[in-house]
């Protein structure tokens, strides 16, 4: 196991000597099943981290405990060096999951847009309810990001109404409405239909090339090796193999992993 | 020899089946309204993580979902007294047992609205900050409320017709206006019948609109 290399890698780009999320010790247990046996991570300003590994690996469940929609069962969870502590309001030094979401945004497999407000009334949700912004200012920055997604003309349209592909890029638009340091995405693109991969794929793209912070959980090996700063293969809870999308996808170490990636190259 | 309808002499108590029908509307609405009340109160009695208020609150649905609204309009005007030593009049009680009653029925209602909404909603609203206040009132409430509607509006058809037991402990609503024109004429099909089509015309437009309006919310869908 290539522990090593799991923080400040020398042959990473520039990035900030400090992380913006640091990890260690992680664990997560549901009763006696241990899905996080002891993750130690590191997320840099700018960096995007894929992580990839077998179905019930614990991907989901280690990127949910990221913004404690999971609640670690042991270990630490830091934010720009501050603890993160599970309840709602910050307390001193400590940060609660309450200012910690409005900082590390998330986008779901399932979408879930609020199926009983329009586009727009989604994308402004956060910001007017949680952040409380002025109106005119947040559906103004509403409509920059839905350009930027490419629904302009959906505004005001109700989710359902929309296709998979079009949910999931209002999500992502709503989720940085809330102007977010980090982004988690936790395989947004499972639920789509293949033909509608690509378009959620090109707007993840397009924010990994303004430098969005984010850690990805994917199927997409492909999309993983381009886009990705870092590869992490989550294997049994831990992580297993860490480092460039270079060494991780194309020359993997482990044959757990040439195994994992074999399946995905048929 | 077929029998003679004669409405005419029956009619002429016209003020007494007005006057009764007007109670009945108002036992009907104060109830509602209570019975909304104490039924959100033991909603979120029974999804408190305290394990004593949602028992208490479970107690409570039981014993008024279990036994009959009219055994529980004689408890509460007949026993109940002699257990606290103090006179309860007849509108009072009536009042009380038709709210408990319909609140018990309103709160499973609710309960099951609120529970009904994809755990994604609530993770969603998380994700974008919100406190556990404002994922009840701003993201679950409002898509439970369009989704309990027509269980509400069943419920509450049943309230009305349910006011018509309360003429037992002598609240001169619609039915028991009935009984006492039927005394007055000896005409009991004349009586019960316009009694009968009184709640009709006043219900089936009702159930008319309940349909109207849930499928007017059904924009989003």
């Amino acid at each position: 196991m290539d522990v090593s290399a799991i923080s400040g890698e020398a042959t990473m780009q520039a990035i900030d000597a400090e992380p913006i999320l640091t990890v260690r010790g992680l664990q997560k247990s549901y009763n006696k099943l241990r899905v996080i046996k002891g993750v130690d991570l590191d997320l840099h300003r700018g960096e995007v981290l894929a992580i990839i590994g077998p179905s019930g690996s614990g991907k989901s469940t280690l990127i949910r405990c990221l913004n404690l929609l999971e609640v670690p069962t042991a270990g630490e969870i830091a934010y720009k060096g501050r603890r993160v502590e599970n309840r709602f309001q910050s307390r001193g030094d400590n940060i609660g999951c309450g200012e910690l979401r409005r900082h590390v945004g998330m986008v779901f497999q399932h979408f879930n847009l609020f199926p009983h407000k329009t586009v727009m009334q989604n994308i402004c949700e956060g910001p007017i309810a949680v952040l409380k912004e002025p109106r005119a200012e947040v559906e103004a920055r509403a409509m920059e990001l839905l350009g930027k997604v490419g629904l302009l003309d959906k505004r005001d349209a109700y989710p359902n109404h929309l296709s998979g592909g079009q949910k999931q890029r209002v999500a992502i638009a709503r989720a940085l409405a809330m102007r977010p340091d980090v982004l988690l995405l936790d395989e947004v693109t499972s639920a789509l239909d293949p033909e509608l991969v690509g378009e959620v794929l090109q707007v993840i793209r397009l924010l990994a090339h303004d430098g969005m912070t984010m850690a990805i959980v994917t199927h997409e090996m492909a999309f993983a090796a381009d886009v990705a700063d870092r590869v992490a293969f989550i294997d049994g809870g831990v992580i297993a193999e860490v480092g460039t999308a270079d060494t991780v996808i194309r020359s993997p170490a482990s044959e757990r992993l040439r195994a994992f990636l074999s399946r995905f190259n048929a | 020899m077929p029998y003679k309808w004669d409405f005419n002499t029956v009619l002429q108590y016209w003020d007494l089946f007005a006057w009764g029908l007007w109670l009945t509307f108002a036992y009907t609405f104060g109830s509602i309204v209570v019975g909304v009340v104490i039924g959100m109160i033991i909603c979120f009695g029974r999804l408190s993580p305290f394990r004593f208020i949602s028992g208490l609150s479970r107690a409570y649905q039981e014993v008024f979902r279990c036994t009959p609204l009219l055994v529980q309009l004689m408890w509460f005007y007949y026993a109940l007294p002699l257990l606290i030593g103090v006179t309860i009049e007849n509108y009072v009680a009536a009042m009380l047992t038709l709210s408990l009653y319909a609140g018990s029925f309103y709160s499973e209602i609710f309960r099951g609205g609120i529970l009904s909404i994809d755990k994604g909603q609530t993770e969603a609203a998380k994700a974008i900050a919100m406190s556990d206040r404002q994922v009840m009132w701003r993201i679950i409430i409002p898509q439970a409320f369009k989704r309990v509607l027509p269980s509400f509006i069943n419920q509450s058809v049943i309230q009305f017709k349910n006011t018509s037991l309360i003429s037992v402990i002598s609240v001169g609503e619609l039915a028991y206006m009935a009984a006492v024109v039927n005394g007055q004429t000896y005409r009991p099909l004349e009586a019960f019948t316009i009694v009968a089509l009184l709640y009709f015309v006043v219900l089936f437009p009702m159930t008319q609109a309940a349909d109207y309006v849930e499928h007017r919310m059904r924009v989003s869908d």
